[in-house]
């Protein structure tokens, strides 16, 4: 592993020391706003990994991210409703559940290609979106409460702030670890060979969408479990966490960091997420400023941070 | 949406529908060709995930400048009086007048489509624009100057088809992304690229999502537990087009009526 | 040597291909025995590369049939035919344009390496393949450029490049599909000298326009001409035809013969 210094690598390291820092920092500020806001920075942040994972490593451009968001959350939800209090039962159900989900959509999703894969994954996640709509039983369009967070036994308490916090801040670095692992081995090569040039791959011996749906199905279980964090987070889930403009954020979120980028998704999603907490102090409509702003970005920067970053890297 | 929120104002300015709706249409049409000069036209060429997420951020834009302008409720377009008279269509079935000229408009907007894009010459032009762009440049046509028109035109239809079911259905924000996915859904049934495949899907679709949700809850009562069937009911009926979707996808990916072969 | 049309390692017939009006492939038989150097040679617009893409499971035919080593091959999507052993080199270039030359060539030698379901450990980091495209990269002459990304090599470089990724598949049955187009001097040369020592090795189908080359390697040639074969046989005996002279240039004879 080569770590040479330039600006973007020492930018990603001071952001990392950040993360790891803050809960310190709001212990001696007394704010602990920050914290739950990074929590959920940090929960997003691993979901936009997984996103670009199969975006920017595979080629796939999943415009129903958030249904993997949702289906975690709700394993974890449902199970609560039911009684079943464990985390050792839950988020195993909410990662089986997600995968489960990839593997059906994936299969019949990857039988097209661009702008009508884009529109096929939406579909499918505004599916899902109806469906829990209509799941009268656990709260339907009002969602459903979760009085008790996942239990973990003695070893490790949710409600409490900066456990919580530590908990999914190494479930991302895990992720990301866990990612970088994957494009580096066999498996990642071929998938980025596949995004690359498929029909030389299918020449040379591979079957391109078997592992195009393989990297689906794995961006979806860490989606999964991105959703049984934030399920915890807010303790509450609701079908609005699914429609589709979340998993249009989502895509955003990867587009800013700079998609195909190893770290950029949790730049991207920091910026997202601290931009719209910002606008929304100024006025209720952000959207009128993310939205051009996100035009702009598509035209002109569209390798996203990491990209301008690494402009200023070579001169 | 905007073709919908337009039509509410200008009918409540002008007091007459049918000139609220003419402005309607010419203001979702200039909107279009606006749309397209500023921002669009620099996405031709571009991948689908820019396109898309161009879009995106124009939807957002969009949602909450309606929301700015006309309020978070939304807006209602009354009908005239003399549309709102039952038509004898069959002796002794009534059909409310106003439904059935959205289906002959409907219709007459189809068959005009049709007969501009494959029987003119600015229809030969657009279909050969859609194809090959340089060339038709290089054959001293502004390229430009048409796509323009042809997305105001667009802009203008879907416009059109949003005022429409504003009297029926609703005015509201976000109005548009609903259709838009119900779009998506049926042009994979019907055939990715299939103009024909579009008009019969789309009629196929209506008909299953309409006939499935009022009679799906007395099928399953059939075979389920009264209150089995009232749970499951509303999530199967809502999911129904997209099974048929998968389905399509499983059993014949190029759609139910593909696109001709070239 | 016996008979080598006993056993074609490659046979094809009754190959036909539409498209719309057009006939690309017109009811085409053709055979490759083992070991031969088999050359395709046709004007523009023969659908030289139309058969190729035939061969190797790019485009399915309308009708007839492909035989590879006795299976039958004909609706064989390409990465199952390239696992039985069959390789292409395309006419334009197709490559891993984000990736280096080395990278290029040790994908295709691991996919013929065992299973790619692995997640763990870093494929760069395996030696064998490394090595085996080193090994590759080295026969066409690129060993110095393997860690250039393919976007900076050269049009020749690219050609190369093609053809180490084809050998690294360790294929029965090479097809190339000209391989040689828009190289210099030099290099086609050393691309002659190089397919001089493959066709020890491997059985060659070679599409090719270059006709000092052709007559230089091939045991056989067929000619096509608007998807039909017009004749085919021995280099002499194709040199003396006239049809082929005719097909070619009308009625000049111009195809001189070469030692």
């Amino acid at each position: 592993m080569k770590f040479p210094i330039n600006v973007s690598n020492v930018v990603v390291a001071l952001v990392a020391l950040g993360l790891l820092l803050l809960p310190v920092y709001s212990a001696l500020t007394g704010n602990i706003f920050i914290l739950t806001l990074f929590t959920r920075i940090v929960i997003f942040a691993l979901a936009a990994a997984s996103l670009n994972l199969i975006m920017g490593y595979g080629g796939m451009m999943s415009f129903g991210h958030a249904a993997y968001l949702g289906i975690g959350g709700y394993a974890v939800g449902i199970l609560a409703y039911e009684g079943i209090g464990s985390g050792f039962i839950q988020w195993p159900v909410a990662l089986a559940a997600s995968a489960l989900y990839a593997l059906v959509i994936g299969a019949l999703s990857l039988r097209t290609r661009g702008v009508y894969f884009i529109m096929i994954t939406l579909a499918f996640a505004q599916m899902a979106y109806y469906v829990t709509s209509g799941l009268s039983r656990y709260g339907g369009d009002d969602g459903l409460t979760i009085y008790k967070r996942s239990s973990f036994g003695g070893l490790i308490d949710l409600s409490n702030r900066v456990q919580f916090y530590y908990l999914c801040l190494g479930c991302l670095f895990g992720g990301i670890y866990l990612i970088w692992r994957i494009i580096n081995s066999r498996f990642g090569m071929v998938v980025q060979g596949v995004r690359s040039n498929e029909q030389r791959m299918q020449a040379i011996g591979y079957h391109a969408n078997r592992y195009r749906l393989v990297c689906f199905v794995i961006s979806g279980t860490i989606c999964g479990l991105a959703g049984a964090l934030l399920a915890n987070n807010t303790d509450f889930v609701s079908p609005a966490g699914m429609y589709w403009t979340r998993s249009g954020e989502l895509m955003v979120m990867v587009v800013f960091g700079g998609m195909g980028s190893m770290f950029g998704p949790v730049i991207g999603t920091i910026v997202f997420l601290l931009l719209e907490e910002l606008l929304s102090q100024f006025t209720e409509y952000w959207a009128l400023i993310m939205g051009p702003l996100l035009l702009l970005i598509v035209l002109f920067a569209r390798g996203g941070i990491m990209g301008l970053l690494g402009r200023l890297d070579r001169g | 949406m905007m073709g919908a929120y337009f039509a509410a104002t200008f009918v409540a300015w002008t007091g007459s529908f049918v000139l609220g709706i003419l402005l309607a249409l010419g203001a979702t049409l200039l909107l279009g060709i606006l749309l397209e000069f500023v921002a669009l036209r620099h996405l031709y060429g571009r991948d689908h995930l820019d396109q898309v997420l161009a879009t995106f951020g124009l939807i957002l834009f969009f949602n909450d400048a309606v929301r700015l302008i006309w309020g978070p409720a939304g807006l209602a377009l009354p009908l005239p009086a003399w549309l709102t008279v039952p038509v004898q269509i069959i002796p002794g079935v009534f059909y409310p007048a106003y439904r059935l000229s959205i289906i002959v408009v409907a219709l007459a907007v189809a068959a005009l489509l049709y007969i501009v894009v494959m029987r003119t010459r600015i229809g030969m032009l657009i279909r050969a624009g859609a194809s090959n762009r340089e060339m038709i440049g290089a054959l001293g046509i502004n390229i430009k100057l048409l796509f323009t028109l042809v997305f105001g035109l667009g802009a203008a239809l879907a416009g059109l088809a949003g005022l429409m079911q504003a009297p029926i259905l609703t005015v509201q924000i976000g109005m548009g992304e609903n259709i838009l996915i119900l779009a998506f859904v049926i042009i994979v049934i019907g055939g990715i690229g299939s103009i024909r495949g579009a008009f019969m899907a789309a009629i196929f679709v209506g008909m299953i999502d309409t006939l499935g949700r009022a009679f799906l809850p007395d099928l399953l009562r059939m075979v389920l537990s009264s209150a089995a069937a009232s749970t499951a009911a509303p999530a199967l009926s809502s999911m129904l087009i997209y099974l048929l979707m998968a389905i399509v996808l499983v059993v014949r990916p190029e759609g139910l009526f593909p696109a001709a072969k070239r | 040597m016996a008979d080598p049309l006993a056993h074609p390692l490659l046979r094809v017939e009754n190959l036909v291909r539409r498209f719309g009006g057009i006939l690309a492939t017109d009811n085409l038989s053709l055979d490759v025995a083992p070991g031969e150097l088999h050359a395709i040679i046709g004007p523009n617009g023969a659908g030289k590369t139309t058969l190729i893409s035939q061969l190797t499971g790019q485009l399915m035919p309308n009708s007839g049939t492909v035989h590879f080593a006795g299976r039958d091959v004909t609706r064989l999507p390409s990465y199952q035919r390239s696992r039985l052993g069959l390789a292409r080199s395309f006419q334009i270039t197709c490559l891993l344009p984000d990736f280096t030359a080395a990278d290029n060539v040790a994908l295709a030698a691991q996919a013929h390496d065992g299973h790619s379901f692995r997640f763990w450990g870093s494929a760069r980091k395996e030696r064998h393949l490394r090595d085996a495209a080193q090994a590759a990269l080295t026969r066409v002459g690129l060993a110095k450029r393997a860690d250039v990304p393919v976007s900076k090599l050269s049009h020749g470089e690219q050609r190369e490049l093609e053809l180490a990724v084809a050998l690294a598949t360790k294929p029965q049955l090479l097809l190339l599909d000209e391989p040689m187009a828009g190289l210099g001097v030099t290099e086609s040369a050393r691309m002659v000298a190089l397919l001089k020592e493959l066709r020890k090795e491997v059985t060659i189908v070679l599409v090719e326009h270059d006709m000092e080359a052709v007559f230089a390697l091939a045991d056989r040639i067929t000619v096509l001409v608007y998807g039909r074969v017009i004749a085919s046989g021995e280099p002499d005996a194709i040199r003396n035809n006239e049809e082929v002279k005719r097909a070619y240039l009308g009625d000049q004879h111009a195809v001189t013969s070469h030692g």
